[in-house]
């Protein structure tokens, strides 16, 4: 049975972390995964322990960076922020990301 | 790019911060599930149900800490590094084992470095200083396909027509007497052409090279630049050096530079101390000013080929200017050509006589490093039937046979790596090491060097690596094998006669045994030669001659002078206590030099119209055949009345007498030499004259006083010691003229000696390197049988039981050992009976076959495998029947 929720792709998963650090400022894992969820009405499937190793990898190119703090609930936790070369990433992304959706929108309206 | 770098440091770093980062992992993850759990709490589930919840969005949470580790450090070095600490930890475990493994791969290794540091410094790259030594090749002249050397005008017109060769190094090595003070020293120097130092890229660290036109004229430029050696021992560093005067040979010379630091010039097997520019050649070399003598010949010259030039290409455009010297210059160069050699082959130095030397021991430490390498295999493949039970829990347990491979090899590696550690340690301590071989010359020893450059840490990291291949793959074949039931079986295989696994160590005893046998041969054949050239008569008597010279060219003798002081020195000699007779002669034989050769003609011989009748000579003074027993067949030897003023005559050797006069009698006859004839009035015996492996050839005497030439050996027959007769002779020669310089006074069997020196290396080497490999192989084939012994305690013990007493058992043990040695010994045999052929020019009336070195090697072989065998079998017949089936 074809599920109506899709899993998320390695790539978009970076692009969904890097807009949601820009829209929402510094924020922990535990809310970055909530609020993917949230935003995208519970739609996109995220196993959110998957979205560590995304952390890691992109905090590797640069893009984000991490400080320990304390949470609204006065718990320990790692905060992400968006960094400059992020923010730079980010609009790239978002540009190709929409240059790559007309052009699939456009094959699928002409077959 | 930048990002993948960034990556890559992130996780580089993530490799030494590894705990915290895990802590840090540790806490993020505790803090996002504590989250999720307060939240579904405030959603009202129980405790219990939003635990459950929280975790089931988080998805595994071990499975994604992997996913993170993997992502957060090298995986693939993080394994490396865990089987590299497995790995030591294993060897620290038994430290027996690994100690022995390391000294045999230290042997081999360090044997293969040491001569490819030798093959480097000495053959490849001998000259460290020079730049571009890879442009850089001998030059010599030839005359009917031999090399010779090569005259300056010719050097100076093949300059003026090669576009090809970017310039024309002239250089020469000569011993001069250097005056420090009032005495007078013997040393190497250099005369070179004014390009020198400009050609070979080495600059002067005080001071400047040659100029250029400082080559030309005859005794112009009295000017010198000095070694770095010899400025800083005989003129502590002078730093005002610069212009002062030195004598050289008698004549002042004006210091212009200090050549740097590790400069030794260009002659393999001396280090120089000072150049003088060819200008000055008349002062040094005897016979003559020779820069305008197309005639003769006393260069030795290399040549730099511009870049992108081959060997091929310049030699194609030398030979065609030397075809055009030929036409142009008949007289002097018909029939002669000009060759350019690779420095590895450079005929005029010593490189030419360690060539086969070296070549053969690459062979010899190839052997031995193969030979060191089985033997730690066996150590490898003990372990590893000791091991067995824990590779099998390995693989039960899921490890993949991949990375139990990896985790040998990387054994294997670590092994070879401290191997090639200790190796290269042996290398650096023998990279001078070849020299001590060689006899010091006149109290200053050879120069020698070997190099360890990049070059040879690859070939040794290459040799390393080869052994460590050979020694993974071994125990891999093992492993490969192990099936995870069959191990829980006790085995009961190593039966003396041999299982099914034993094959591989007893395949492994039979390699060692036939390598090293081949060795065996090789140094038996070496050591034979090296005996027949020992024994090989020179033709002179070696006993109670002493040999030395005094040259008094140098000195800046004329000729009457120089004649009238030889007269006195040997009336002074001759009336010491002790001496017996002294004679003068030009040149000694089995000496560096050559012997003067002249175009000769014969009455009522007709030589064949292609033949040039060439024969070499020697000047020597009255009694000069009584002193060096040179026996006459007939005739006279020369007296003190064959003067100037005398008729003018020759002694003729035998092999000359019966070439030119057919048997007949020759006393009496005439030969014409350098338009003089002469009458023979001697025949005398035939004797070596340039090497002790020569085949008899013809050879004349003429009388020193109708040739006379100043720079001379002195024989003296004397039962005294050298040392005692150069105090003597020192004294004499200092009462005639305080400013000459003495050689040193050897023994006419010291100078056999230093000619057969190349074969005593090549004995010296094989020698020490067979021994090893013998030792070695005597090694492997103990541990085989005593390891097969102690495996089959079971079946000696039932045998015991059965009836059979200690001389079964050790019958047993010992036929199967033997059986492995026999097995070496023909498999060896047959190569060694391919191989020593390649010995070539090192054996000397010794055919490769010989079945003395056969048997000799035979003989050895049977005693280290007897002596090997025998601890096992006695050990087998110690077996305690009783216990031994208990166990």
């Amino acid at each position: 049975m074809p599920s109506p929720k899709s899993e998320v792709l390695q790539g978009t998963l970076d692009l969904l972390v890097l807009k949601t650090l820009d829209s929402m400022g510094p924020m922990h894992g535990f809310g970055i995964a909530l609020r993917i969820q949230q935003v995208s009405d519970e739609l996109l499937q995220l196993n959110q322990g998957t979205l560590y190793p995304a952390l890691l990898r992109i905090e590797q190119r640069g893009w984000i960076a991490s400080k320990w703090g304390v949470s609204e609930n006065n718990r320990k936790a790692k905060y992400y922020s968006l960094t400059y070369a992020g923010r730079k990433q980010l609009e790239q992304e978002v540009k190709s990301w929409g240059r790559m959706s007309a052009v699939i929108n456009r094959v699928l309206r002409t077959t | 790019m930048r990002e993948l770098c960034r990556t890559f440091l992130h996780r580089l770093a993530a490799l030494f911060r590894h705990r915290h980062l895990e802590d840090d992992l540790d806490a993020e993850l505790r803090s996002h599930i504590e989250m999720a759990i307060e939240l579904n709490m405030r959603k009202g589930m129980s405790a219990e149900d939003a635990r459950r919840e929280a975790l089931r969005s988080f998805g595994g949470v071990e499975q994604t800490k992997e996913i993170y580790r993997d992502q957060r450090g090298l995986p693939m070095l993080e394994t490396a590094l865990q089987d590299l600490r497995f790995g030591l930890r294993m060897l620290r475990r038994s430290p027996g084992f690994s100690l022995l493994a390391i000294l045999c791969l230290t042997l081999g290794i360090g044997a293969n470095a040491a001569v490819f540091s030798w093959v480097e410094g000495i053959l490849f790259r001998p000259y460290p200083a020079v730049t571009h030594q890879e442009q850089l090749f001998a030059l010599t002249g030839t005359a009917r396909g031999e090399p010779e050397l090569t005259s300056w005008p010719d050097i100076l017109d093949l300059q003026r027509s090669c576009t090809l060769i970017d310039s024309f190094i002239v250089t020469k090595i000569m011993g001069t007497s250097l005056s420090i003070g009032d005495r007078a020293e013997v040393t190497t120097g250099s005369i070179v052409s004014a390009n020198y130092f400009d050609a070979i890229g080495v600059h002067p660290i005080l001071g400047r090279g040659f100029e250029p036109g400082e080559d030309a004229g005859r005794n112009a430029h009295p000017v010198t630049v000095i070694s770095y050696q010899l400025w800083k021992g005989r003129f502590k560093s002078d730093p005002q050096i610069i212009g002062k005067s030195q004598r050289l040979n008698n004549v002042v010379h004006t210091i212009v530079g200090v050549a740097p630091e590790g400069f030794y010039g260009t002659f393999v097997g001396w280090a120089m101390q000072f150049w003088v520019p060819a200008s000055m050649e008349e002062n040094f070399e005897g016979g003559g000013y020779k820069l305008e003598d197309r005639g003769a010949r006393w260069i030795e010259a290399y040549v730099r080929l511009k870049p992108g030039v081959t060997r091929v290409q310049a030699q194609q455009e030398i030979s065609a200017a030397a075809k055009q010297l030929e036409a142009d210059f008949p007289d002097t160069n018909r029939g002669r050509g000009i060759r350019l050699w690779p420095l590895w082959q450079t005929p005029f130095n010593n490189a030419n006589t360690l060539l086969p030397t070296l070549e053969i021991m690459l062979a010899v430490v190839a052997f031995v490093l193969l030979i060191a390498c089985a033997n730690v295999g066996n150590l490898l493949l003990v372990r590893s039937f000791a091991r067995r039970h824990e590779m099998t829990v390995r693989l039960a347990i899921g490890a993949g046979r991949g990375r139990l491979l990896k985790q040998l090899f990387t054994e294997g590696l670590i092994l070879s790596a401290f191997g090639a550690a200790g190796g290269l340690l042996v290398a650096h301590w023998c990279r001078h090491a070849l020299v001590l071989l060689f006899p010091a010359r006149g109290g200053v020893a050879m120069h020698l060097p070997g190099e360890i450059d990049w070059r040879v840490l690859a070939l040794s990291a290459g040799v390393c690596l080869i052994a460590t291949l050979l020694l993974g793959l071994i125990p891999a074949m093992q492993t490969s094998k192990i099936d995870l039931a069959g191990a829980l079986k006790s085995d009961s295989a190593g039966v003396v006669g041999g299982g099914g696994r034993a094959w591989v160590r007893s395949g492994l005893v039979v390699m060692q045994v036939s390598l090293s046998f081949v060795l065996l041969v090789g140094a038996g054949l070496l050591l034979q030669s090296l005996q027949k050239i020992r024994n090989t008569g020179p033709g002179f008597s070696t006993r109670n001659v002493l040999d030395t010279a005094v040259n008094l060219v140098p000195a800046g003798y004329d000729a009457p002078r120089a004649q009238s002081f030889q007269d006195e020195l040997l009336q002074r000699v001759k009336t010491l206590p002790g001496v017996e007779s002294a004679a003068f002669a030009r040149m000694r034989p089995l000496s560096y030099g050559s012997f003067s050769s002249t175009v000769i003609a014969v009455d009522g011989y007709q030589p064949p119209p292609e033949e040039q009748p060439t024969v070499e000579y020697n000047e020597v003074g009255p009694e000069y055949f009584a002193t060096m027993g040179i026996p006459l067949v007939s005739g006279r030897e020369f007296t003190r009345a064959d003067d100037e003023k005398a008729a003018l005559v020759a002694v003729v050797n035998e092999t000359m007498a019966a070439k030119y006069w057919r048997g007949k009698n020759p006393i009496g006859e005439r030969v014409q030499v350098k338009s003089r004839w002469m009458q023979v009035v001697g025949v005398a015996k035939d004797s070596k004259y340039q090497s002790v492996r020569e085949a008899p050839k013809p050879f004349f005497y003429v009388p020193l006083r109708q040739n006379f030439s100043r720079g001379a050996g002195l024989f003296i027959r004397t039962p005294l010691s050298p040392g005692t007769m150069a105090t003597a002779l020192a004294r004499e020669v200092h009462a005639l003229d305080g400013n000459l310089a003495l050689y040193e006074v050897i023994t006419l069997q010291e100078q056999v000696d230093r000619s057969t020196s190349p074969q005593q290396v090549a004995v010296t080497l094989v020698g020490i390197l067979g021994g090893l490999a013998l030792l070695l192989a005597a090694i492997g084939l103990y541990g085989v049988m005593s390891y097969a012994v102690s495996q089959s305690t079971r079946e000696l013990g039932l045998r015991m039981a059965l009836g059979a007493d200690a001389s079964n058992l050790l019958r047993l043990v010992m036929w199967r050992g033997l059986a492995l040695a026999a097995a070496g010994v023909v498999l060896g045999a047959t190569v060694a009976l391919g191989l020593t052929r390649l010995l070539g020019s090192l054996l000397y009336k010794v055919s490769p076959r010989d079945p003395l070195a056969f048997g000799s090697a035979f003989v050895v072989m049977a005693i280290a495998a007897l002596a090997a065998c025998l601890l096992p079998a006695w050990r087998a017949t110690r077996t305690d029947p009783a216990r031994a089936l208990r166990d």
